[in-house]
């Protein structure tokens, strides 16, 4: 399939009306706004980096609260959410192409496909927050350990769904809560932040304001999320997926 | 190339713009691709968490899959393969400082509190 | 050999002063009214909205570290309880780091000079500068919403379990006002990579650029990767506080080291976000003072990036007491001594730049001086303290706040005055009243050393740091130190007077009364808002002392 390339423009300056006086060409602009949202994704890298460590360090300390907690996880919902946001990102990445080629429509609709399926996944992850209330598993005042030092018995086996933890162990599973709802949370704040900011260009791509060569805020704003979503393809595996064969 | 022609009258080399990216424009096909690719990572990690695998292979597996699927996230989506060094370089830089930050501080755990407590 | 007249007791060279104006047009005179300066884009202006609040900021700092030596004029714990000595010593900290030295050169003297030095007309995002500044302020109003509810008394360190368990003070709205502050300083360090990487003048290559760029560079990048860390390190703690997680509680299983690590892994670059700016300063005015290049430009601006990156690799050496293993002690150790190595090839290289200068003693220049034996002695009691077998003895000691005062206000503070006054005919087209300001000069560093030698030799003998109690025979030591407190008190004011006296009555500057190289001294006084009339073309090298003779003898334009 042969790559589209831009039309070279003619090099005198044809300024978008967006222009800003301190960038001598176009160019210069959109490159220095390119290299500033990766700046900025730069530090979203630390600042996840720091809850990946803790998370690294107490699934060392704690493995069998952590594979018993993390099984109390849906892994369905966990993967339609990842499936779910991977197509998000997909349309966003399709929104780009379409500001690029300058289609206005195709771009409004691909902004709405990447909200709603952004809706999405955050309806899901209330789901899952909310039985997580249910079950007593947010940590803090009102947190048990009931479930994990006797795990409930699987109807069709006679047998415990999972092996029972010592009172000690049991109580680090609240650790394991505490990353996921911390490092979920923070990653469901920023896609609602994503969701804000999608709803603005949602409007002003209606207005045909990046169909007409200044696609910029579409590429960094594609950025951002893209981002968000390799933050979740991390999160699934480590929170979901410690230990999921089947007992033995 | 007319291009060429550009670059020498408005920047004298190494100065202000030192490389240019070609404006390149992913297509929609290539953004398919790894949508496919991303889709079928998911399924792989799913699977391959069900199955027990001998000593850690069942992280580093999944860990594995991640980076991958992360990789070509980056790569297309984000357009990393089409940029300048620069913005190639930033993204490495980034990762490796994220390395440095767990690495040195491993390097205290494992050498004190390693394993189950 | 320089061929017109030069005085050999200064090189300032002032215009008339019975004909001579401040350029009608300029970026103070450009637009009118509190909106026009509270919503500007002008780097320049923003410059100074912060050199006001980091200077208010300052003081209030200041005037914790005098509660702090008054209570320790008597070895008895008799003017405070120990609560309140606590929080004088963490918000004297606090405010005195992260809203005072962290901003202090970057945020003024880089933001105003930056741009100028690379031939740009602004920052790469001038609406993310004032944005920075805006979180700067919110920093600071819940620091100060932190200090009149009651004030925080963790220590600026925030150690766990202490700040999550044990305490009762205003953690929260201290660590929220830290994380404000914080991403000030991230947008901050973001638009000067940005803007150097992308926004130099043509000819301005990366081995053009004065020596203060690349410093500055160098320290945003520690700010822009660095403190996402102490971000998200004290979300935890306010969740730590409310939610009661045990991410950090050892009775629910949780690692206090975590925190520490954690904490650490941006403090430590931050002395370098602190410190490469004020290297910067020093480089200029050092080659300016000397009427020479800067020796081993190359040596000096890849040791700045040096810094920058072996900062990374050292921060458990605040932690080898804390249960660190005696393995990784090891390592840090050794990564300590090699992080100094840089600090001290530029030490060796401004020392090279005197050598055989034409050297003369303006204001600048005694600050610079100082900053180069002040620094020398603080960074080689570094080294010190990175040996663990004297890191054993000396820690949370007085030898450490010697340490750190040496480097930091030795250091540190003596390169942003020695900005300040540098380019203070820049800033404003005024020149400041040279002897008052040499007084100011040499009382601040009288009073630095008074203050700040005796408590190496306290930390020796003993005396813990974070005590306002201490054994009698420490007495004499401890009242030295407030005296000289009281003096460098004396020559902190000093400047503030004066300076804000020049404003109205100081001499008018002329673009070039250093006779300085760089983009900055061929505009006028102060600068356009735009900065140039016309893009720059740079075809020569920095500190080029021979060119700059033979632009002498055009005439630089101004506006109006």
């Amino acid at each position: 399939m042969p790559h589209e390339t831009a039309v070279h423009e003619p090099h005198e300056h044809i300024f978008v009306p967006q222009h800003r006086h301190h960038f001598e060409t176009e160019e210069q602009q959109r490159e220095a706004g390119s290299f500033g949202m990766w700046l900025f994704l730069l530090t979203e890298i630390m600042f996840f980096g720091g809850l990946f460590f803790a998370y690294l360090l107490y699934r060392n300390w704690y493995y069998p609260a952590f594979v018993v907690a993390s099984n109390q996880l849906n892994v369905k919902e966990g993967a339609i959410n990842t499936a779910v946001l991977i197509t998000s990102g997909f349309f966003m990445a399709l929104g780009v192409y379409y500001a690029e080629v300058r289609n206005r429509k195709m771009l409004v609709w691909m902004l709405i496909f990447t909200t709603i399926f952004g809706c999405a996944f955050l309806g899901v992850k209330v789901d899952e927050y909310h039985e997580k209330y249910e079950k007593h598993h947010i940590p803090g005042a009102s947190f048990s350990i009931h479930d994990f030092v006797n795990p409930p018995i699987d109807q069709k086996t006679g047998l415990p769904t999972e092996k029972a933890l010592a009172p000690d162990m049991a109580q680090h599973t609240e650790i394991f809560f505490f990353l996921y709802f911390a490092m979920t949370g923070m990653h469901a704040l920023h896609m609602i932040i994503g969701i804000g900011l999608l709803a603005w260009l949602i409007w002003r791509s209606n207005r045909g304001d990046f169909t007409d060569g200044y696609v910029a805020p579409i590429e960094n704003f594609g950025l951002y999320w893209h981002f968000v979503d390799i933050v979740w393809l991390f999160l699934f595996p480590l929170l979901y997926l410690i230990n999921r064969h089947p007992m033995k | 190339m007319a291009h060429q022609a550009h670059t020498d009258h408005h920047d004298p080399p190494n100065v202000t713009n030192p490389e240019h990216a070609e404006h390149h424009i992913v297509s929609p096909v290539q953004y398919a691709i790894v949508f496919g690719s991303l889709l079928v990572g998911t399924l792989i990690t799913v699977l391959a968490a069900q199955v027990d695998l001998p000593g850690v292979l069942n992280p580093v597996i999944a860990l594995a899959i991640a980076c991958t699927k992360a990789m070509i996230v980056i790569l297309f989506f984000m357009h990393v393969k089409y940029q300048s060094k620069l913005i190639q370089l930033t993204v490495a830089c980034g990762f490796f400082t994220f390395l440095v930050l767990i690495m040195m501080t491993l390097l205290d755990y494992t050498s004190r509190s390693w394993g189950l407590w | 050999m320089s061929t017109h007249a030069v005085p050999l007791d200064t090189i300032v060279l002032l215009p008339d002063q019975a004909t001579a104006t401040i350029p009608k047009k300029n970026y103070i005179t450009a637009e009118h009214g509190l909106l026009s300066w509270l919503l500007t884009g002008d780097h320049k202006r923003i410059a100074m909205l912060y050199l006001i609040s980091i200077t208010f900021f300052f003081f209030i700092g200041g005037a914790f570290a005098g509660m702090i030596r008054l209570e320790l004029l008597t070895p008895q714990p008799d003017l405070v309880s120990s609560d309140t000595y606590n929080k004088f010593f963490t918000m004297h900290g606090i405010i005195m780091i992260f809203l005072f030295l962290v901003p202090s050169v970057p945020a003024t003297l880089g933001n105003f000079l930056m741009p100028i030095m690379l031939g740009a007309k602004d920052l790469a995002f001038p609406k993310i500068n004032l944005l920075s500044w805006y979180l700067y302020l919110v920093g600071g109003a819940l620091t100060l919403a932190a200090l009149i509810l009651g004030g925080v008394d963790t220590g600026w360190t925030f150690t766990t379990p202490l700040s999550t368990h044990y305490l009762n003070t205003h953690v929260i709205t201290a660590g929220m006002a830290i994380f404000v502050a914080g991403f000030s300083s991230i947008f901050t360090g973001l638009n000067f990579i940005v803007t150097i990487h992308r926004m130099r003048a043509p000819g301005m290559t990366w081995f053009r650029m004065p020596l203060f760029c690349w410093s500055h560079y160098a320290a945003s990048i520690l700010m822009v990767l660095g403190t996402p860390v102490l971000a998200i390190t004290l979300v935890l703690v306010v969740l730590e506080r409310t939610v009661g997680i045990g991410v950090f509680d050892p009775t629910k299983g949780g690692d206090p080291l975590l925190f520490q690590h954690l904490f650490w892994f941006y403090s430590h670059p931050a002395v370098y976000i602190m410190i490469l700016p004020g290297m910067g300063v020093i480089s200029e005015v050092i080659s300016t003072f000397s009427r020479k290049r800067v020796f081993g430009y190359t040596a000096v601006a890849f040791s700045s990036v040096a810094i920058a990156l072996f900062g990374f690799f050292v921060w458990a050496h605040h932690m080898f007491i804390m249960g660190v293993s005696n393995y990784s002690a090891l390592v840090f150790s050794l990564l300590t001594m090699l992080v100094a190595v840089p600090s001290a090839i530029k030490i060796f290289n401004w020392a090279f730049t005197l050598h055989k200068g034409s050297i003369t003693f303006e204001t600048p220049m005694l600050y610079a001086f100082g900053f180069m034996g002040l620094f020398t002695i603080g960074g080689l009691t570094g080294v010190f303290l990175g040996s663990l077998g004297m890191d054993i003895h000396l820690t949370e000691t007085y030898f450490i706040v010697a340490h750190f005062h040496f480097v930091m206000v030795g250091g540190m503070l003596m390169a942003f005055l020695a900005g300040v006054h540098f380019w203070w005919p820049k800033m404003t087209g005024r020149m400041y009243p040279e002897s008052l300001s040499k007084l100011a000069a040499v009382t601040t560093f009288i009073g630095f050393n008074l203050t700040f030698l005796p408590q190496f030799i306290l930390g020796y003998l003993g005396m813990p740091r974070r005590y306002h109690a201490y054994p009698q025979e420490f007495q004499v030591l401890n009242v030295l130190s407030t005296a000289g407190a009281t003096v460098l008190g004396i020559g902190y004011m000093l400047p503030l007077l004066y300076l804000g006296w020049s404003l109205k009555y100081g001499a008018i500057a002329g673009d070039n009364p250093w006779q300085a190289t760089g983009l900055e001294w061929q505009i006028q006084s102060p600068p356009l808002t735009e900065n140039f009339t016309e893009i720059p073309i740079v075809d020569y090298e920095a500190y080029d002392y021979e060119w700059l003779e033979k632009k002498q003898k055009e005439q630089v334009t101004t506006v109006g």
